[in-house]
């Protein structure tokens, strides 16, 4: 069984991210870039598939701009097995749907039984590429996974639901997103980084998959959020109370 | 301008207050029909919602556990004549619209926090780092309400019900099993008062301080992804950037040192306390009340005053 794994490049997710003066967008310049910590957890599913030979090759794909070949060479090092780098340069954001529709050609080229995504992107926060794919490919989907079994053309799947969690199977072919408690991603090793940098990686761009590019969603503005205003340190728990009863809170 | 609203369902019953404060924000968009994938009793509670125009209801068991292959094909059987499809961005919203929306060729925005023009929303970015707004080009507009930005419309109004039919069931998908928490304490995001802890906490044992002082209060409890990791609370307590967002008029915040992934599901909070060790702890930055203390003494005596 092939699984695909979509990555994404994005601010790495320490960072504090600031709005540009001129509202045109946030700060990218000199900042830490990293991969999606979702789609880590994404490819560590992925290996340990693999690892437990239910799965026979990972593929990681990223569509972007060409230093997303950074992330595809930690996830070699991580151990997928080899790599394609879907050259999109917007200059922006590409959206989901974007995204989805170039996946969807992959996916049609590679022929994988699972696509293992991650559940957002930290960056748009949009939570959509996943859902967006098993929708053009008519899949199933199981969405923000926090444990994943594999068996039988299917795949059972807990996920994470406003009221706990929530078991469904699906059947393969499918796309499963992951949340955070699916796994804990491992580093790679140095002689992992090294023997990555032999591991294949195929580059294409958005135009061999003929998707149109342009985005359905115009960004007027990118603000700042309110701020808030200053608070106050209290010295003791009775000085709280004292403020919190002024304020008819209890 | 017509829109289609997913209603918000748990454990097979409406979720009101969510889906009443979607309905706010829907009609500032147009006639309101809400789809209620539930018993008839669900969907007469959601006719008495203040905005509610129509109720479509679905008994089929096929749709009664969320799952996304057929409630999308339940949508897409009745967005016939809509404008905007809307659902209250909780997990099962989450889950459905952006498959609606690749169906209808349409990019779904999530989690709007507020309506500027019929096309035109504002959304979170980046932890709530910064504020987009989109103005969408599509012919139909799909997507899903943060329900904090939104006062809950009332209720009273009786809006006919009208039973619609699923055309067809996927087998694609199956439902296993749920294993829903049970509470008696408010729900999260729509109670007044919110006690989370981090931790800071230590144990599964010491949450107790903190669900006793939530208790004490009549509040929620919440706790940061570390306190949930760490096996000290269940994974739908969860509040931050990639859990629940919660807005109460007071939030308190025990042994969590507010990193930005936790600020983001909170710091639209009215009154935020903040009780912590670490004078330098980032959570400082956001309160309204800072108390620098160890929580094992703070928090006992905080339960003992109020
Ligand atoms: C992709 C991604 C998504 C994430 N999503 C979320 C999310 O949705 N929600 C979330 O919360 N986090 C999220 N995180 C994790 C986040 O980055 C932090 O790791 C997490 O919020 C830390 O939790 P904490 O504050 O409880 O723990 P810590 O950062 O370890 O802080 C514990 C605090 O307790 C204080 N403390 C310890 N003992 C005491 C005592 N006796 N008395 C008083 N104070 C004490 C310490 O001073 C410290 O400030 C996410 C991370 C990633 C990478």
């Amino acid at each position: 069984m092939k699984i695909l794994v979509p990555v994404k490049r994005v601010i790495d997710y320490n960072v504090k991210v600031r709005v540009k003066s001129d509202g045109s967008g946030v700060d990218l310049a000199n900042v830490k870039m990293s991969m999606n910590p979702f789609d880590e957890i994404s490819v560590e599913q992925a290996i340990r598939l693999k690892e437990a030979g239910i799965a026979t090759e990972v593929v990681v794909v990223s569509v972007g701009e060409k230093k997303a070949q950074e992330i595809l060479r930690t996830a070699l090092a991580m151990g997928a097995d080899r790599a394609i780098l879907v050259e999109a340069d917007t200059g922006d954001d590409i959206e989901p749907l974007t995204v989805a529709k170039i996946l969807a050609k992959v996916v049609a080229d590679e022929a994988p039984e699972l696509v293992i995504a991650g559940k957002q992107a930290i960056d748009n926060d949009m939570n959509a590429t996943g859902q967006m794919l098993a929708a053009l490919l008519g899949w199933g989907q199981a969405t923000f996974a926090s444990q994943v079994d594999v068996a039988d053309g299917k795949a059972s799947v807990t996920r994470e639901v406003d009221g706990g969690l929530q078991t469904v199977s699906v059947k393969l072919p499918a796309v499963i997103t992951t949340d955070l408690r699916l796994n804990e991603p491992r580093y790679a090793s140095l002689p992992n980084i090294m023997k990555a940098k032999k591991k294949p990686l195929e580059e294409k761009t958005a135009a061999d998959y003929g998707v149109d590019l342009s985005p359905r969603l115009k960004v007027l503005a990118t603000e700042e959020p309110a701020g808030r205003a200053a608070g106050i340190v209290v010295g003791s728990v009775d000085e709280l109370m004292g403020k919190l009863k002024e304020q008819g809170l209890v | 301008m017509a829109v289609l609203l997913l209603a918000e369902m748990a454990g097979g019953a409406l979720a009101l207050d969510a889906t009443a404060k979607a309905v706010t924000a829907a009609a500032k968009l147009g006639d309101v029909t809400a789809l209620v994938c539930g018993p008839k009793s669900a969907a007469e509670i959601a006719a008495t919602i203040e905005g509610v125009s129509k109720v479509l209801v679905c008994e089929d068991a096929a749709v009664a556990h969320g799952l996304a292959e057929n409630v999308t094909r339940l949508i897409l059987d009745q967005a016939q004549g809509f404008t905007h499809i809307v659902a209250p961005a909780g997990n099962s919203g989450r889950n459905i619209l952006p498959r609606v929306a690749a169906l209808l060729d349409a990019m779904v925005m999530t989690d709007v926090t507020e309506v500027i023009a019929p096309d035109t929303f504002k959304r979170p970015i980046y932890a709530g780092n910064a504020i987009q707004t989109v103005q969408s080009l599509d012919p139909v507009k799909v997507l899903s309400i943060r329900t904090t930005g939104f006062d809950a419309a009332g209720t009273g109004a009786a809006a006919p019900v009208e039973t619609v039919a699923l055309s067809a069931v996927s087998d694609l998908s199956a439902h296993v099993e749920d294993k829903v928490v049970s509470s008696d304490r408010p729900e999260l995001t729509s109670a007044k008062v919110v006690v989370s802890g981090g931790r800071g906490i230590g144990s599964e044992e010491n949450f107790a301080l903190v669900s006793s002082l939530a208790d004490k209060l009549g509040a929620a409890v919440g706790a940061s992804r570390a306190a949930v990791d760490s096996g000290f609370a269940s994974n739908d307590l969860q509040v931050g950037q990639t859990g629940k967002v919660v807005a109460p008029d007071l939030y308190i915040a025990v042994g969590i040192s507010g990193a930005i992934q936790h600020l983001a599901g909170m710091k639209d909070s009215k009154v935020i306390v903040a009780i912590n060790k670490d004078v330098d702890a980032p959570i400082f930055q956001v309160a309204d009340y800072g108390l620098v203390a160890d929580l094992f003494d703070a928090v006992p005596a905080l339960t003992e005053a109020v």
